[in-house]
């Protein structure tokens, strides 16, 4: 038996991960964090300290059962660690690389009281890296329900009511209005801190669930919700759809032709690689001078993008300070190393027109911290006479978004004044079979928080249609005997349905 | 037609009307069930390929089809008028896209089609007669040999008026001399549709705007993802600003800030050009490549022909 661990046993430093070196990363879109090698994993593992009280557990929007699984790697059992990891979380190569762990699992962790916390996303996404690099999927018993899950929108918070709703035995098709599925995995975080092949993975992954990608479908348009439930044999359906539609700088100038949203910036560069333009056919020429207005995390992407497609200076506008500033502390860094220039307590007045239709340049105003506001920030107020001029050629706003209008353009769904769909404590909508949730309810969020809410729509869909929630019972890895021709290793059952006609 | 054969986006008819106009017929049964007059996809040639927005010109539901009719000004759009025969496929379409045009509570209309617009006017012209209003259509070409559709639209007018740039065919002029002319014979016009390019639809809202006739206008700016998600296709309106995509395609084009659009519409100009130079200088030496290897090939053949003759 081991001896217990104290806060003075474990490794008092919190393991760092090693990075592509900031003057070699910003050429290249390959990623910056590396992740942890086999002995640096365990080194960080074993600063877990199995406290009593997991604070981590209810830190997580998702709710992993963090210490099992750093307990197994600890044991050397890493596909034991996958396993504990796949029974909340589907997506452990995504999520430990995109969660904001700062405010959430780590924020609470019990070794952070003392030293640095535990670096549980690190860990995550070593568990997930090795899964996909073993091929490990825990495809459970899927036993035939006969229910239809539509699910509308492929990114986070689609992919995990996705995955729910198959191991509970559902026929489940998500609906993607691009041509490929992931959504702001795919077009918003760029590869550098997310690589598609992870995205990829992941996907395959519910693919293997016997999850349908239906993608180039628009629902709204090309049917709408209520034809997916009257018509369309669908029994409860999804909306995943992320808020989308960019709020506007609202300033003069905003409409030149060298300005345009981050989410446009990302999506010509991610999802339709304009990057490599011309072998792609999109274009997206990028300025020497690239000011990006807003410090999120989008923001982030947005400066780093621009660095890696060949801007010689890359400024950040933000008119509260770096305190208040909402991106994970982790891109904040990455960008100052890379080179991106702070200008905290500045806001936009103008874009200023080259006389071609095109940026010359910009008129910010400085400010100052007031009083606390309704978010508790302390409202930025203008600098009288603080008014100055610099130059740039592109500007990028990443200051938020508004809802969506497409949904509720075509169907009964009740909106709240903003716009967003209304759903109860259980995320149901105003309309019966109907569950909604991430960006579209909420508004700009997290990755995880939209995970957190597909997995509740999910636990509400269940109960709606009378599922029972089992414990999806897992068959030893051992077992590699053959049944009637297939082959149980694969822990799918889906051929013998494929063959039923008759549901008994 | 049997329609279980056909694959996904497959082009199951082409039809070229002149050397940059061609028409295409893509099946999508869904997209053919659910399109309305007024609405666009986006359509990717290939994977490599940018997306790009084009007005449905036509629907068949029986068949399950869409029809695009498409000018080759840029590189995808030549690329398409090469590679789009049918039995290919394209690599996707999505739609229908954008609010549907309304076409009630209209007594008399006139429906403009320039360029690009001429065929997307069409079911807007058909749809407004199916509801019993007076219709008159106005197409224009430059000259008489590029006209198109005339048949069709002649039996959903009432009034059907040809411009021609060079009175080849039909009154001399642009369409709106066929608006003015209109507008003097009827007092009573209760609306005008025009879809075209940008400058086209501007001066037929100028034209209009003395007389106060309520202007539609079907605005196609650059876009990208087509669902309200990137505003690359934002529009100004007044002061207000839009998004084509979600909140168009049709605007009231007294209100539309078209020197904006136009601005707008140059954004990529110069990326435009080196694609499309990188292109012809591709296709100029595939040709060169071909024109030798089909030599190559007729003497390889020739040689093995005689062989086995001989053999």
């Amino acid at each position: 038996m081991p001896k217990k661990k104290t806060i003075r046993t474990i490794p008092q430093e919190r393991t760092p991960m090693r990075e592509q070196d900031p003057v070699q990363r910003v050429t290249n879109f390959a990623e910056v964090a590396c992740g942890y090698r086999l002995e640096e994993m365990q080194i960080e593992a074993e600063r877990c300290l199995m406290c009593p009280e997991q604070p981590c557990v209810d830190g997580c929007p998702v709710g992993i059962d963090i210490p099992g699984f750093i307990h197994r790697l600890t044991e050397k059992d890493y596909r034991g660690a996958y396993d504990v990891m796949t029974d909340t979380n589907l997506l452990p190569a995504i999520c430990g690389r995109v969660c904001p762990q700062e405010t959430q699992c780590e924020g609470v962790c019990t070794v952070g009281d003392t030293l640095e916390p535990v670096a549980i996303g690190r860990l995550e996404r070593w568990v997930g890296d090795k899964a996909i690099a073993e091929g490990w999927v825990n495809i459970p018993y899927i036993e035939p329900g006969g229910f239809r899950i539509g699910i509308v929108g492929s990114g986070p918070a689609g992919m995990a009511c996705a995955a729910d709703m198959a191991k509970a035995g559902c026929d489940v098709t998500v609906f993607e209005a691009f041509h490929q599925p992931g959504g702001v995995l795919r077009y918003g975080i760029p590869d550098f801190r997310l690589p598609n092949e992870v995205i990829d993975a992941e996907i395959d992954n519910l693919r293997r669930l016997g999850v349908k990608f239906e993608c180039n479908t628009l629902v709204g348009r090309l049917f709408t919700i209520e034809q997916m439930i009257e018509e369309m044999g669908y029994d409860a359906v999804f909306i995943g759809t992320g808020a989308g539609y960019p709020s506007m700088l609202g300033i003069p100038g905003d409409s030149l032709n060298g300005v345009l949203s981050a989410n446009e910036l990302l999506t010509r560069c991610n999802l339709m690689r304009a990057r490599e333009f011309p072998s792609f056919d999109t274009p997206l020429p990028i300025g020497q001078r690239v000011a990006v207005i807003g410090a999120g995390n989008t923001a982030m992407d947005a400066m780093r993008v621009s660095l890696r497609l060949g801007a010689e200076k890359v400024y950040c506008i933000y008119r509260r300070s770096r305190t208040e500033c909402p991106a994970r502390i982790e891109e904040v860094h990455h960008a100052e190393e890379e080179g991106v220039e702070f200008h905290w307590l500045t806001n936009p007045v103008a874009v200023l027109d080259d006389g071609k239709g095109g940026v010359r340049g910009m008129r910010c105003v400085r400010m100052e911290l007031g009083e606390p506001d309704d978010s508790g920030r302390r409202r930025p107020v203008p600098v009288a006479g603080s008014e100055h001029d610099f130059e740039c050629d592109l500007v990028v706003f990443a200051i938020g978004t508004n809802a969506n209008p497409i949904i509720g353009q075509t169907s009964k769904l009740k909106l709240n004044k903003r716009g967003y769909i209304e759903v109860d404590e259980n995320l149901a909508t105003s309309v019966a079979g109907v569950f909604a949730g991430g960006d579209i309810v909420t508004g700009a969020a997290t990755v995880i928080e939209a995970m957190g809410a597909g997995r509740k729509a999910a636990r509400s869909m269940k109960a709606w249609l009378g599922i029972r929630d089992i414990h999806l019972p897992y068959t030893a890895r051992e077992s590699s005997n053959r049944l009637f021709g297939i082959d149980l290793r694969e822990r799918n059952f889906a051929r013998v349905r494929a063959g039923a006609t008759v549901q008994p | 037609m049997n329609s279980g054969q056909l694959s996904r986006y497959e082009i199951v008819a082409r039809e070229d009307f002149s050397d940059v106009t061609y028409l295409l017929e893509c099946y999508h049964p869904l997209m053919a069930k659910a399109a309305r007059p007024g609405q666009f996809v986006i359509v990717m040639l290939n994977e490599h390929g940018e997306r790009i927005p084009l007005t449905i010109a036509d629907y068949d539901r029986e068949r399950g089809t869409i029809t695009l009719v498409i000018q080759a000004v840029g590189k995808t759009t030549r690329e398409m008028q090469q590679a789009c025969r049918v039995g290919t496929s394209l690599h996707a379409i999505v739609g229908p896209m954008g609010i549907p045009s309304h076409f009630d509570d209209v007594d008399k209309v006139v429906c403009v089609g320039g360029g690009l617009g001429v065929a997307p006017i069409f079911p807007h012209a058909r749809a407004f007669k199916e509801r019993g209003a007076y219709v008159i259509g106005i197409v224009g070409f430059r000259t008489r040999e590029l006209i198109f559709w005339e048949d069709k639209f002649r039996s959903w007018c009432d009034e059907f008026i040809i411009c021609t740039d060079d009175g080849s065919a039909g009154m001399r002029g642009m369409v709106t001399e066929g608006i003015r002319q209109a507008m003097e014979k009827h007092a009573d016009i209760d609306e005008v549709v025009a879809i075209g390019p940008p400058i086209m639809m501007k001066a037929c809202a100028e034209v209009t705007r003395p007389r106060g006739i309520k202007t539609i206008v079907s605005l196609n700016p650059l876009m990208v993802d087509g669902t309200g998600m990137c505003g690359g296709c934002r529009v100004k309106l007044g002061d207000q600003v839009r998004f084509a995509c979600v909140d168009g395609p049709d605007f009231d084009g007294h209100q539309v800030d078209f020197e904006d659009l136009m601005m707008r519409l140059k954004r990529f100009a110069e990326e435009e050009k080196m694609a499309m130079e990188r292109w012809s200088e591709n296709c100029r030496m595939r040709d060169e490549i071909h024109l030798a290897s089909d030599v190559e090939l007729s003497t390889l053949s020739a040689l093995k022909s005689g062989r086995i003759e001989t053999g």
